[in-house]
């Protein structure tokens, strides 16, 4: 618990020790003071955009893993549905979600829309895939049980295969957490109003390079609170599953 | 009602080119223990199987003795428990009323767990069980099925041989009366439990004569049946490995 913080804390020191000792231009790499001021000073103007950024984060993550949830299921459930699934869920990861961020925000507009479907485009395959990984690999040993318990397949995908595969669903909603600030970020960069996207492309046109640092600094921060708690939930949530 | 046997009639199956049975003729009588033994990948698993209805064969019938259709009879209990790790020790022995969507009879569950000797156990996760107590879960969520035919893969060869005796009774009590198959390494479990005995063998495999033993399972450890039977099996069991 205590290693993190040691890290953080050698990282800032390390970043002090150059900004002190080498004569790096401050536009270029301000010294954590300066970024600290930058962040209690603009601290209203920061804390608006950083909700922004957290509320389209969070809206992505929860239609993502419910998109991609559904849509593991329609495939494990009926094949019809798997040839008609497969090639737009790999389409969807063959062009580059950077290609598609000014075509979201022409069509969903400046706001919250656009980016929410960005982070949704980055985080519904790696839930899906994982989620089908896991109905796929059901312990032989249950289906076979479930067979000689004349079993209908609607109830053993439900209550046998779905739950077995929460861990597997589990693992993509981390990479989807650790993913999804990617395409928020990205949403606002190509064309947004507010946003800690927004306050980067802003400070980086006038040069204030402490505020960008500032924005970077809080968007890590949430970034890394997001995953610490999204892990702990599903922990807690799996705790029948080993190592899940 | 009185359980059916089951009659297996030139039964054959072949895996990747190599025959495992050609004509394999056995019969399971009614409302006995009938225990199958026999060296490791001779075909014992796929025999169960194929009477279970979980593989095919390539030819010959699996049939009851009463002429009616055996599926939705039959209960089956594999080495390992299966039991689902998510799922309370009650819902486990419900599974099959979860799985075909029917209601759940918790009291008959309840009674059947304290059969067992683990109804204060009803809520806890099998996570926290240890193997002996896991099996016997197992025990109770086949006995739930209520199936006149049961077979049993080995389910006993995990556990430790006090542990192992003491399920072995309880089985031999709870399931007196159906037809049971049980496959087994242990040639003392097979003298205590089975009313009669045989060893599959060979390529493809056949079944040798089987042996009757004397007495209603489950059988004392030193009793002298047990005991004399258990050195015909073993004798019969070194000759193949010979």
């Amino acid at each position: 618990m205590i290693r993190p913080f040691v890290t953080l804390g050698v990282f800032i020191a390390g970043w002090w020790a150059l900004t002190a000792f080498i004569a790096i231009p401050p536009f270029m790499l301000p010294s954590p003071q300066a970024v600290g001021a930058a962040v209690w000073t603009q601290r209203d103007y920061l804390a608006a955009n950083t909700l922004v950024t957290l509320t389209e984060i969070i809206l992505g993550l929860i239609a993502g893993a419910l998109l991609g949830g559904v849509a593991a299921l329609g495939i494990a459930a009926s094949p019809v549905l798997q040839r008609w699934l497969m090639p737009i869920l790999v389409l969807s990861q063959a062009i580059p979600v950077f290609a598609l961020a000014p075509l979201l925000v022409l069509w969903l507009g400046f706001g919250i829309g656009s980016k929410v479907a960005m982070a949704v485009l980055v985080i519904f395959f790696p839930v899906t895939a994982n989620f089908l990984d896991g109905l796929r690999r059901t312990e032989p040993g249950w289906l076979d049980l479930a067979r000689t318990m004349n079993a209908t397949p609607a109830l053993v995908l439900l209550r046998l295969r779905l739950p077995a595969a929460l861990p597997a669903f589990a693992s993509g909603l981390r990479v989807a957490t650790a993913i999804a600030p990617i395409g928020a970020i990205l949403g606002e960069w190509v064309g947004a109003s507010s946003g800690l996207g927004y306050v980067m492309i802003n400070a980086n046109a006038r040069i204030e390079t402490d505020l960008m640092f500032a924005a970077l600094a809080i968007l890590a921060a949430m970034a890394i609170t997001l995953y610490v708690a999204v892990d702990h939930a599903l922990r807690r949530l799996l705790r029948w599953a080993p190592g899940a | 009602m009185a359980p059916p046997g089951v009659e297996i009639g030139n039964l054959g199956l072949r895996y990747a080119g190599a025959s495992i049975f050609e004509d394999l003729n056995v019969t399971l009588r009614a409302g006995e223990f009938s225990v199958l033994l026999g060296p490791s990948g001779v075909g014992k698993t796929s025999l169960l199987r194929i009477i279970a209805g979980l593989e095919a064969p390539a030819s010959g019938y699996v049939r009851a003795t009463d002429g009616k259709p055996l599926s939705g009879r039959i209960a089956y209990m594999a080495q390992q428990d299966l039991l689902l790790p998510w799922a309370s020790v009650l819902n486990n022995v419900m599974l099959g009323a979860a799985l075909r969507g029917g209601a759940k009879d918790t009291d008959k569950a309840m009674a059947l767990l304290e059969r067992v000797g683990l109804h204060s156990r009803a809520r806890t996760l099998p996570a926290q069980l240890s193997g002996g107590e896991r099996q016997r879960v197992a025990l109770a969520r086949t006995l739930y099925e209520d199936r006149p035919v049961v077979l049993m893969d080995e389910p006993f060869s995990a556990l430790d041989a006090i542990t192992r005796a003491r399920i072995q009774n309880l089985a031999a009590e709870l399931l007196a009366g159906r037809t049971v198959l049980l496959i087994t390494h242990d040639p003392m479990e097979a003298c205590r439990l089975g009313h009669s005995l045989a060893v599959l063998w060979g390529s493809p495999a056949r079944l040798g004569p089987p042996i009757i033993v004397p007495g209603a399972p489950p059988r004392a450890l030193d009793d002298d049946a047990v005991l004399h039977n258990q050195g015909e099996l073993l004798r019969r069991l070194a000759g193949l490995a010979a």
